[in-house]
């Protein structure tokens, strides 16, 4: 609670800027510039509707698309997940968990990665092995073991069933409490979107079209009122309606 | 029925069918299929030894399994199993490096695939074993004709299935070896090589078969020494028997090697076992 005082008293340096980004595909623009801060440590939620650019904004983001313009900088190290749990089937998990890893102990801290994520014992499995739920566990830790000042987040868990996705919000937010990383989550599920973000952002016309704060405390409930208003808001500025 | 036999073999030989890695293990299965094989050949000598087969046409198979023993004692055998398996590596080895090679190439680079990939296409369309006249007339009817002749049928199989094993790669994995740090060579490495694996074994097995047919065939324009060789002249003197040990031999060396790269693929690829078993 403290640590939140602060930061919101002195905002945290910017762990990503981004600038007029443009990306389009052809004679589509996709990203007509879009701005955007991350501060230290902060979470925000990118909505929008299907096809409007999240993922191609995430990508870019993480470096993966080179014809984009515009200025992106992530101050530190960013990790990436994405919807799939993109994990390589011929690497046991272990295996895929230390992809790229580099420095002192890296059997350690890949032990200590999958034991955040519930998943010690899975080390020697195939990925093909694991539910779905796992193996995105699986790529989290994937993410977490790099010590990311910034978590790019892709729809991580929409492929999931619904109880496995509350499992799975419930996690992120623990990882998130004791390692206090940034996040950029990207999803199409507006009390997701309530209950992990401390801002939330809806992309629109090729641009961030709504920023919303989410000043919701840390133990959040979609029955509190607050959050009820919330949704409404932004439910509305998605073009969905509500009684 | 013996006519079977003899048509059965050679082929074998030549081409092992490309079996599924797939494929269900049935326990009991096997020793079920091998029934009709053994009741076959035990048809095939009952015939042999009664008089309904001469001997000119077709010995019995403990003939020609008393022949084998008679060669291989003498050494003659293994001279002549030497050179053809010496001629059958160094042409994998030469076709199937340049295959790897080139499949790569136009795998990986938009360049390499559109400046190599066209004329392979058009040469594939060539049957390699006829092109024999025109070698005879590059290379002449030497060695080179014979190697020259095994790198050309290995060279397909490995060069389509580098180029398609690398293709079907998911862009996506490559992509989070990128987010994990991992550059050309590290993603080359832990992505691509495994990636492609399994199509490469898929390559090397039909390039091993393209490569015992090339042989049997170079091996009977002007050969000295190889089982082919030894196949050509004992027709010239009628030894029925030794021609039948030849194409038990050339039949033994394709299922050998099927067999040694069955065991190989089983021992690399260890992690579709586990992606069977979901
Ligand atoms: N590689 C691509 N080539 C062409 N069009 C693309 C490509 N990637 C994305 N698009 C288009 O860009 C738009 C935004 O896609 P995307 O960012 O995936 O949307 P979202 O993630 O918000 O659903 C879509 O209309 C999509 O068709
Ligand atoms: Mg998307």
């Amino acid at each position: 609670m403290a640590t939140r005082t602060a930061r919101e008293l002195t905002p945290a340096p910017p762990v990503l800027t981004a600038r007029a980004v443009r990306r389009a595909f052809g004679p589509t623009t996709v990203l007509a510039g879009v701005d955007l801060d991350i501060a230290g440590g902060e979470v925000v939620a990118l909505l929008g509707g299907s096809g409007s650019g999240k993922s191609t904004l995430l990508r870019i983001l993480a470096g993966l698309d080179r014809e984009a313009t515009g200025e992106t900088t992530v101050h530190g190290t960013a990790a990436v997940v994405f919807q799939e749990h993109r994990l390589l089937p011929w690497k046991r998990v272990a295996h895929n968990v230390a992809l790229g890893l580099s420095g002192p102990d890296v059997a350690g801290r890949v032990d200590r990665a999958l034991a955040e994520v519930g998943l010690a014992d899975r080390q020697r499995a195939w990925p093909a092995e694991l539910s779905g739920g796992q193996a995105q566990r699986v790529a989290v830790a994937r993410a977490l073991v790099r010590a990311p000042d910034l978590l790019l987040l892709d729809e991580p868990f929409g492929a999931l069933d619904a109880l496995t996705r509350l499992r799975m919000q419930g996690l992120l937010r623990r990882l998130r409490a004791e390692h206090g990383f940034a996040a950029l989550l990207v999803t199409h599920d507006v009390e997701e979107a309530l209950l992990l973000a401390d801002r939330a952002l809806v992309l629109d016309g090729g641009v961030i079209a709504e920023e919303l704060p989410v000043p919701l405390g840390p133990t959040r409930t979609p029955d509190d009122p607050a959050f009820g208003a919330l949704r409404r808001r932004l439910l509305d500025r998605l073009g969905v309606p509500t009684p | 029925m013996s006519g079977t036999v003899l048509a059965e073999a050679p082929e074998r030989a030549a081409r092992p069918a490309p079996v599924r890695p797939g494929r269900r293990y049935r326990p009991g299965g096997r020793w079920r299929r091998a029934a009709s094989p053994v009741l076959l050949v035990a048809v095939w000598e009952a015939a042999a030894r009664s008089g309904v087969l001469s001997p000119e046409k077709l010995p019995a198979p403990s003939a020609v399994l008393a022949t084998g023993w008679r060669l291989a004692r003498d050494g003659t055998l293994a001279t002549h199993l030497l050179d053809s398996l010496t001629r059958a590596g160094l042409g994998l080895l030469i076709g199937g490096g340049l295959a790897l090679l080139l499949g790569a190439v136009a795998g990986l680079l938009r360049l390499g695939d559109d400046l190599v990939d066209p004329p392979v296409q058009m040469a594939r369309m060539l049957p390699h074993l006829g092109l024999v006249p025109l070698l005879i007339i590059w290379v002449g009817i030497g060695e080179s004709l014979k190697i020259s002749l095994v790198a050309l049928g290995a060279f397909f199989p490995i060069y389509f299935n580098t180029y398609a094993g690398i293709r079907d790669i998911d862009e996506r994995l490559v992509e989070a070896a990128r987010t994990c740090g991992l550059g050309l060579l590290a993603r080359l490495r832990h992505v691509v090589l495994p990636g492609a694996l399994p199509a490469l074994f898929l390559g090397l097995r039909l390039a091993i078969g393209a490569a015992w047919l090339s042989l049997v065939v170079g091996e009977q324009v002007n050969a000295q020494t190889g089982i082919g060789f030894l196949m050509m002249e004992a027709r010239e003197f009628s030894q029925t028997d030794v021609v039948v040990l030849g194409l038990v031999v050339y039949a033994l060396l394709g299922l050998l090697s099927d067999l040694a790269l069955r065991v190989a693929e089983r021992r690399t690829l260890t992690w579709r076992r586990g992606l069977r078993a979901s």
